[in-house]
Order: structure tokens, then sequence, then C-alpha cells
């Protein structure tokens, strides 16, 4: 069989038995990343002698009986949001091509301690900001269902990587569903962790208050697997939270719903909402019901002023951080022609290194934080903030997880909402609460829309610290419904074969 | 009217963007229509209801002050747009009245 159909689990099995080695488990990626990349896009850099350098110190390691932590030998492609050693890192944006970060991402660090082989960096929105990949500066990534569609995003490139299985496993970072979204229209596993769970040192600030790395996969396991060697506290980021790694794999291996009491958030659905998503997200809480969870409907008044709460705080810290690229000490620099002074040279750098969407909201921020229309926009959507952790309290001092649909509608075509911010925006309108409340979330597969036939995600929402509850959620629901389908849900993706 | 053409190109100038008026042209009624859609935050947000901020409450995190290895000088400017003994070159930021 092919390497790169197995799952993650399954390579650390027979790597750990010396069934295969590192290099050949990362040679194999490479070949079929060399194969399919120029039509996926995926990659935005693979760094290949490295990879398989890493991969043969990884074998030595094995040959010499070192012990090894259970993913070494695995392969994985990273977010190029993620800073990494001596490998360019971008964020999808022309003011950072070239650079070469002198430092690691505490992830990075990690994923390398780990024995995982990074295989690349993978394309993404600009600055993480975006739902399709079409904002980055090099080109939009393709959904490996249909080339003509979006892989969602910011972390597109990383889903459809996954999807496209040019990597077993990816990361990426969720600021209003930046994971979740991606990983439900390319038929694959995301999730995003409890805000403070996985370290945002060394990943290059979109808003600071909501950015989280999290794991995706091809199965419920991988994920678990992945979310727990990325995850725990750093030192390095203060707002990093001092706790044990909820135990997300046990979680995952369990799959147990039953006695488990799961609110369906009624106002995630209605108009807007495509029928065939609507469909197969149904008939995944129905197989809910069915494996023993208690299902009752849930109300969270204030999720409707979500996506205009988010788009006000989400902007306003942008304009802040994306202040650092003036064009001083690293980066792009424009017009330093000996006559214009600094702040010449910094506007023209940032008119020519910034694309339209980042330009869009570093002014919107500059708008909602500047003195006179503070308390009407950027104060309120603080406050919009407060009532929708209400919302979640309330809701999780009744059910142990929330479900919805992971997104409103499957994949869409390439260019259909590339000039229409609001349209964009709505692709994220599910996702987004449990970004603004800092807790848990996850997106597994659920079947193909009708109409389409185009993945649809299974969203469960958890309170924070409690990752383990999604995993046994999406897991159970894995379970059925491959049992349901007779083979992943992946094997039907055929854009790649047409 | 939320946001007019002047104050966008206003607040471009503010961010340090040299927009061209085609861009203001294109980028003013977006954020027009984009502001309108999230000035809905106001229909709730009342009196008394506490701003949040971020979600952990986390406050006066410390670590441990422990001495580890910096960049040296050489890692430090390795990717500077310009360098002149061994310091960042920058353009002038003062005047030439100044």
């Amino acid at each position: 069989m092919d390497l790169t159909r197995h799952t993650a689990a399954e390579l650390a099995d027979k790597l750990a038995a010396g069934e295969v080695s590192a290099t050949e488990v990362t040679q194999a990626h490479l070949d079929r990343i060399a194969a399919v990349d120029d039509r996926v896009h995926a990659f935005l850099h693979v760094a290949a002698e490295r990879a398989l350098a890493q991969a043969r110190d990884v074998d030595d390691k094995r040959a010499r009986g070192d012990s090894l932590s259970p993913l070494a030998g695995v392969p994985i492609a990273v977010k190029d949001v993620f800073t990494t050693r001596g490998m360019p890192t971008t964020c999808g944006s022309r003011i950072l091509e070239g650079w070469h970060p002198p430092y690691d991402a505490t992830i990075t660090q990690r994923l390398k301690a780990n024995g995982l082989i990074i295989l690349g960096k993978t394309n993404m929105d600009e600055f993480a900001m975006g739902s399709s990949t079409e904002n980055s500066a090099f080109g939009p990534s393709r959904n490996p269902w249909d080339l003509s569609k979006v892989p969602g995003g910011s972390s597109g490139g990383s889903s459809a990587a996954v999807a496209a299985y040019e990597a077993p496993l990816a990361i990426g970072t969720d600021t209003g569903g930046s994971i979740r979204q991606p990983a439900a229209v390319c038929g694959i596993v995301g999730t995003k962790p409890t805000y403070g769970g996985s370290s945002r040192y060394g990943v290059i600030a979109f808003a600071s208050s909501l950015d989280t790395p999290g794991p995706f996969g091809r199965t419920v396991l991988d994920t678990a697997l992945l979310h727990e060697v990325m995850s725990g506290h750093d030192p390095m980021d203060s707002t990093s939270i001092d706790a044990p790694v909820p135990p997300v794999v046990s979680a995952a291996r369990q799959a147990d719903v039953s006695g488990m009491r799961i609110g369906v958030v009624s106002d995630l659905s209605g108009e807007g909402y495509q029928p065939g998503v609507m469909t197969r997200f149904q008939e995944a809480v129905e197989l809910l019901e069915h494996l023993g969870a208690k299902v009752t409907e849930v109300s969270c008044p204030h999720f409707r002023y979500a996506l205009p709460a988010y788009y006000l705080i989400a902007p306003s810290e942008c304009s802040s951080n994306l202040a650092r690229f003036d064009a001083m000490r690293y980066g792009l620099r424009i017009g330093d022609d000996g006559a214009s002074d600094a702040e010449q040279v910094m506007a023209q750098t940032r008119e020519q290194g910034f694309g339209a969407e980042v330009k869009r909201r570093i002014i919107l921020g500059a708008y909602a934080l500047s003195s006179g229309y503070y308390d009407a926009y950027y104060g309120k959507a603080q406050q919009v903030r407060t009532l929708i952790i209400r919302d979640f309290e309330a809701a999780f001092s009744q059910v142990d997880v929330l479900v919805s649909p992971a997104t409103p509608t499957t994949a869409f075509g390439i260019g259909d909402r590339a000039d229409d911010p609001m349209a964009m925006y709505l692709a994220d309108l599910c996702t987004i609460p449990s970004d603004l409340a800092g807790n848990a979330a996850i997106s597994v597969p659920c079947g193909l829309a009708a109409e389409d036939g185009l993945p649809a995600g299974l969203h469960v929402m958890a309170p924070a610290m409690a990752d383990d509850r999604l995993y046994r959620v999406a897991a159970a629901a894995e379970a059925g419904l491959t049992e349901r389908w007779g083979h992943p849900l992946l094997a039907g993706a055929k854009g790649l074969d047409r | 009217m939320s946001i007019t053409r002047d104050e966008v190109a206003y607040l471009a100038r503010l961010s340090r963007i040299e927009l061209t008026d085609a861009e203001l042209d294109h980028l003013a009624p977006q954020l027009d229509q984009i502001i309108t859609a999230v000035a809905q935050v106001q229909e709730v947000a009342a009196e008394g209801i506490p701003p949040t901020s971020h979600a952990t409450g986390l406050t006066n995190v410390f670590r441990d002050d422990v001495p580890v290895p910096c960049l040296t000088p050489a890692e430090a400017l390795d990717q500077a747009p310009a360098v002149e003994q061994q310091r960042f070159k920058v353009p002038r930021i003062l005047g030439i009245e100044e």
C-alpha cells in the first residue's frame, strides 16, 4: 500500500515496528507533493533536503535504541504563520517574502523535539485574514475534492495538503475559524484547542486575544495525537494556561457518547445555511442520539452578534499587531532612495507589501480604535464578547457539549467571493463564537451535501480545557458514519483523478 | 454613510499605507458597508455589561528570569534590509530643515 494513504497512527505503528523507515515515509510524501502540488498548491516552500536529513536522524536514533516519541518519523505540514529557523516564513505576504526567521516557534520546537518531520510550509490567507487562501500573495490553494473550489482558510494550504495525502498531519491557527472551516470544506478533521492551551510564541500575530494554534488530521485519533504533542504550558507565552493537556488521545480512543448531554445550537441554522449541509448535520446528531447521547436544543441568543463583534475586535488587534511591519529591521523595504524619509519608506513598503484584505482590516481597526469611535465600536464589541461568554456558560450548565454545522455552506468557487468581503466573512458564522469565548471546538466530516457532492463538517464545542469532550463526540460520530459510508469520507475525493 | 472617502484616506495615512486613488475609490464603499454591518453590536451592548478583552482572565503572568543565549549581532542583522557598522541602517527620520 502507498505509504501516503496510511493514517499517522498507522505510520507510527509501522515505524515503531521497524516495518518502514522515517526516510521511506518522508520520501513517499515528498514524491506525492512533487506529483500533485502543482495542481493543489498547498505548499509555499517544500523543505525536501531538511526533511530527509531529519528523517535519517530519527532512523539513526531508532537504530540505536533511543526512546522516541510516538509520532517520531511521521511527516507534517506547517502553516507559514509559524516561525521556522532558517526556513522561509512569509505568512502569505509579500512583506515577508524571503524572510528567514532567526528562531523557532515553541510549537515548531515541539514538533522537532518529538521527531515529526517538517515537510514544508503551507499556503494561507495573508496574515491569516481570510476564509479561502485567495488572500495569499502567492496565489490560492485548491480543494482536492474539486480543484475549482477553495480549500477554505486561512489555513487552507494545511487542510488541502492533508486532504490531498501530501501530509498525514498539519498544523494551522484558528482566529475566527481558520482551522475548523478549512477542515470542514476539505473533508478532514481540525481542532481549535482552548485559547491558551497551545503556545502562540513564534506564531506571527493577527489578533492576539483570539489566535489559537491547532492540529489537522484525516482521522480524529490522528488529530488527537498531534493535539497532545503540540499543546501544553509555555512560559514564553504570557497567555498560556499552566495546566495539563486534557486527555484528548484517550478520549479519541474511547469514542463513547453514552450519557453525554449534547445541545444543538438553534441559533446556528436557518437563513444562509445550505440545505444539504443541514441534512448531513442532522443525520450526525441523530446518530449521536442513537449512540446514547441525550440531545436537546439550546439557544444562544447573542451568537448572532458574534460576527459583527469579531469584525471589530480582530481588525482592531490586527491594526496594532501589524504596525511592527515597518521596513526597518527585516522584511520588505520599498522606496529607500536616500531622499525619502522613514515614514515615506514605511508607507510605500506597506502599500506594496500588504494585500487588499490586510489593508481593509488595518484601516477598519484604526477606525474602530480611534477616539470618538472607540466606545461605539471596539468598546461595544468587547461587551458583546461578554454576552457570548455568558451564552456559553448558560448552555454548558445544561449540556456537556454544543453542536452545529461547522460552516453554513460547502466549499465555494475560487473567485466567487474574492471581492465581496461581507460574503467571505459569513464562512466563519458558526466558528467565531468559540474564538471569542476562548473555548475549544472541532470539525469532523459528517458527509457530502446532496446538491454538490462536497463535504460538510459537524462542529462540536466544549468548555475551556474540556478539549477531551470534543474527541469523544467526534470519534463516536466518525466511527458510526464511516461504518454507514463503508469507507472513509475522503476516499470519495476525486478532484485529483480528473 | 458611516465613513467617508476622506476619513479612509486619513486613517490610511495614520496606518502608514500610501493608498492609490483607485484603491481609495474601491475601499471606501466596502468599508462603509462593513462598518454599517458591524454597528449591529450597538443594538445589544448595554450599560453595565463589563467588556472582555481576552478570555483566560490571566493577569500579571511572570516567568523565572533565567539568562539564555541571545542572537549574535550577525544573526540579529542577518535579515535587515540595510546594515552599516553593525547597525540597522534606516532612512532619515528628521526633515532636512529640522
